[in-house]
């Protein structure tokens, strides 16, 4: 047996290292706060690949299935004797993954800042609040409990905030922080409440029990039902509104599009790689309770996700903000794996949506979190983030080229990079499973493809040379992160994923069925190449064909108009029906009430205040009075 | 002798010293007189103890007493109140009570 309880120091590295930097960062040089930062990240990594390579190459399955081992565990608070909530770190293959997944990235982009914050006013307190999220997001991976998992949900949506915000001086940041925040938070509510109904009815919030092949604690659960369906499928449902908060699900999408005002480095480790799947990472955990006890919930999370995948798709084909297309792409790639899950079934051959979902999850981080901080790279050359302000780089930072060129192949879909592996395990679950689910998969793939050549073609072809200043590449602190990720999306769709990390721990084989590769490489293909003859040089035919699909073409520009939608509900609707009316209530009713009576104190008080004159003849002379009125009373009343 | 005279005469004479002193003490605007109409007061009550003491109780002496008690702490309060009065003539350039609203409300 090996002793992993070593693991809490995984996560407790990042938060000293968060208390060391808030607390004294300010006084330390900026290099130093990002060295320091930098360097507890990568002792962090590399506890994190040693549990990796201890879990699953030294570890001995049982029954030949990997299984979960609670490394530490602490408790925290206790209700009852039965019911109460710990804290500790649980490794099982999703959870080791997710370890790697964002130790990886987080150091990357530890690294990548240090050159691309460099003079930032706010450098000491970037590297801090990234220490921060990579603490909460690393807390939540390893959750034991489902408390947890929602105290770290809350910790990343705080830090999400903190970096979203990080130009505090500028509006749209602000704003953006808080719409980040509000919506995020919205969808926790959810979860809580789904905790506490499924906790209410089964007794626990232990993962190991909740996610037991044992389905016995669910049975009390069954009888409850409300609205026409158990009390279980409610409980799963409001758990699922939690994980589309944070991974941004139609319709809580809004808010990542926005988020994307913070630094470059967070939107790569935060909105790309990380905090964005911590819902499907929910899902994932919960999967075995969704697949066995509400599968008309798992139904429905393949819906949304298929459907998120495919308006994000469509959203990104005509934005020019280059963060907001690798936004949308995001939310796409996120559908992927949450329709993936939704599409899952259990063990074995079954469970392939499963593994395709958490092996898309790995992939993506790589290639995404490339994507980000070459954007990144862009963006710091040639402070813009408009796509009709670039091209023609290629010439100018060949690096970034190259790595940004190996990324768009591996979401694409194109082999053999990594993302053609992952992507075509998921087609492969879709096909056995949902047909309709299926072709817009394929779509999207198409559609992938399209949008990321064209963001390509644009910022590295064409023939603009007119730069205020010749655009140079960026220095070897933001390039050297860009190879390695490069490397990593190129390398990482060799991992054998479904000996690792499968629906119940077992390995199997997993195939590559030519069937499913071949169309969805044409339509890559062809993507690609349609956007090649659309953008490699400047023409008019977009713009042609933007004028000829008129009104569809602006409500794609302007993503459906759901920002408006929302901002209709809540300021037309919300804000005048219901807000207002109650602070008129609040304004008039309860303060006029209280001001009533101390308006009545006030005026009584100045009526009165004669009485105490301080005349101390007057007072003698009330006071003699009464005494002679009393005498004169008693006299006549008792003689 | 002082037996031949009836009570009621020492008590009339008290009554009367006892509602002077108080309309003295309400209506005088010097803290001087006010002073003396509080020891109008004092001593229309001792003349009650005394007389009370005389006809009640001839072989006793509580009453004296408490007539000496009276006139000991009525003196200690006159020394008191005309060492005040000397400090507020200082502060006030009078001794009148009208003027004297430092403490009011």
């Amino acid at each position: 047996m090996i002793d992993y309880t070593y693991t809490i120091w995984i996560v407790l590295i990042p938060l000293i290292m968060f208390v060391i930097l808030g607390l004294f960062g300010s006084k330390m040089k900026p290099n130093l706060a990002g060295i320091l930062g930098s360097a507890g990240l990568f002792t962090t990594t590399i506890l994190s690949y040693l549990t990796a390579y201890f879990y699953f190459f030294k570890a001995e399955p049982i029954n030949g299935a990997f299984t979960s081992i609670t490394a530490y565990n602490v408790e925290w608070l206790k209700f009852s004797d039965s019911l109460s909530i710990h804290l500790g770190v649980l490794l099982d293959p999703i959870s080791v993954m997710m370890l790697v997944v964002i130790t990886t990235i987080s150091l990357m982009v530890h690294i990548y800042s240090i050159g691309y914050m460099k003079g930032d006013s706010g450098f000491q307190r970037f590297f801090a609040f990234l220490s921060l999220f990579t603490f909460s997001m690393l807390g939540l991976v390893v959750s034991t409990d489902i408390i947890q998992m929602y105290i770290g949900f809350e910790m990343v949506g705080l830090s999400s905030y903190l970096l979203i915000g990080h130009y505090y001086e500028k509006p749209s940041a602000v704003a953006a922080s808080n719409k980040a925040f509000i919506v995020t938070r919205f969808a926790d509510f959810g979860f809580l409440i789904g905790i506490l109904l499924v906790s209410f009815y089964t007794g626990t919030f232990d993962f190991n029990v909740l996610t037991n092949n044992d389905a016995s604690v669910y049975t009390s659960m069954g009888h409850a039902s409300f609205l026409g369906m158990s009390a279980l499928t409610w409980g799963m449902f409001l758990i699922f509104i939690g994980g589309a908060g944070k991974s941004a699900m139609f319709p809580l999408h809004i808010w990542l599009p926005d988020a994307m005002e913070g630094p470059t480095p967070v939107s790569a480790l935060i909105h790309a790689a990380t905090m964005v799947v911590a819902g499907v990472y929910l899902v994932a955990r919960m999967f075995i309770v969704y697949h066995f006890q509400a599968p008309g919930t798992l139904e429905f999370i393949a819906y949304v996700g298929a459907f998120t995948s495919l308006f994000a798709a469509i959203i990104a084909i005509t934005q020019y903000d280059i963060k907001r297309i690798l936004a949308f792409s995001t939310l796409s790639q996120i559908g992927y794996m949450m329709l993936a899950l939704g599409v899952s079934g259990y063990g074995g051959e079954g469970g392939v949506g499963y593994m395709a979902s958490m092996f898309h999850l790995f992939t993506h981080a790589m290639f995404k979190g490339l994507l980000f901080l070459g954007a990144g790279s862009i963006i710091h050359a040639i402070h813009s983030n408009d796509l009709r302000d670039m091209g023609n780089l290629r010439k100018y930072m060949p690096i970034t080229f190259i790595t940004f060129a190996i990324a768009v192949l591996s979401i694409s879909g194109i082999p053999p990079f990594s993302g053609f592996w992952s992507k075509d395990e998921i087609l492969a679950a879709a096909f056995e499973h949902n047909k309709l689910i299926y072709f817009s998969s394929v779509l999207v793939a198409g559609l992938t493809a399209f949008y990321m050549s064209r963001l390509f073609f644009t910022v590295f072809y064409g023939k603009k040379t007119d730069y205020k200043h010749e655009p140079h590449e960026s220095s070897l602190l933001m390039t050297i992160p860009l190879m390695i990720l490069a490397f990593a999306a190129t390398f990482a769709g060799f991992i054998p994923f479904s000996s690792f990390v499968t629906s119940d721990g077992k390995a199997f084989e997993s195939s590559l069925s030519l069937s499913i590769a071949i169309p969805s490489v044409i339509i890559a293909l062809s993507g690609i190449v349609l956007a090649f003859l659309l953008y490699h040089k400047k023409s008019d035919v977009p713009d042609k064909i933007t004028v000829s699909l008129g009104f569809l073409y602006r409500a794609t520009l302007n993503k459906f108009y759901f920002d408006e939608i929302y901002l209709f509900v809540t300021r037309k609707i919300i804000f005048n029906l219901i807000s207002r009316p109650i602070a008129w209530f609040d304004k008039h009713i309860i303060d006029g009430s209280m001001d009533g009576i101390a308006w009545i104190i006030e005026t009584t008080s100045i009526k009165i205040k004669g009485l105490q004159s301080g005349q101390l003849q007057q007072y003698a002379f009330v006071f003699v009075s009464g005494t002679i009125i009393l005498v004169l009373f008693f006299a006549y009343w008792f003689i | 002798m002082i037996q031949d005279i009836p009570i009621q005469y020492f008590l009339i004479v008290s009554t009367i010293m006892f509602f002077v002193g108080i309309c003295g003490f309400l209506i005088r605007h010097n803290l001087i007189t006010i002073l003396m109409s509080i020891e109008l007061i004092l001593n229309s009550v001792n003349i009650n103890f005394l007389v009370f003491n005389k006809y009640l109780f001839p072989n006793q002496l509580q009453g004296n007493f408490f007539v000496l008690i009276v006139v000991a702490i009525a003196a200690a309060e006159a020394s008191i109140a005309i060492a005040l009065f000397i400090n507020m003539y200082r502060m006030y350039n009078n001794i009148d009570v009208e003027n004297i609203s430092e403490m009011k409300y």
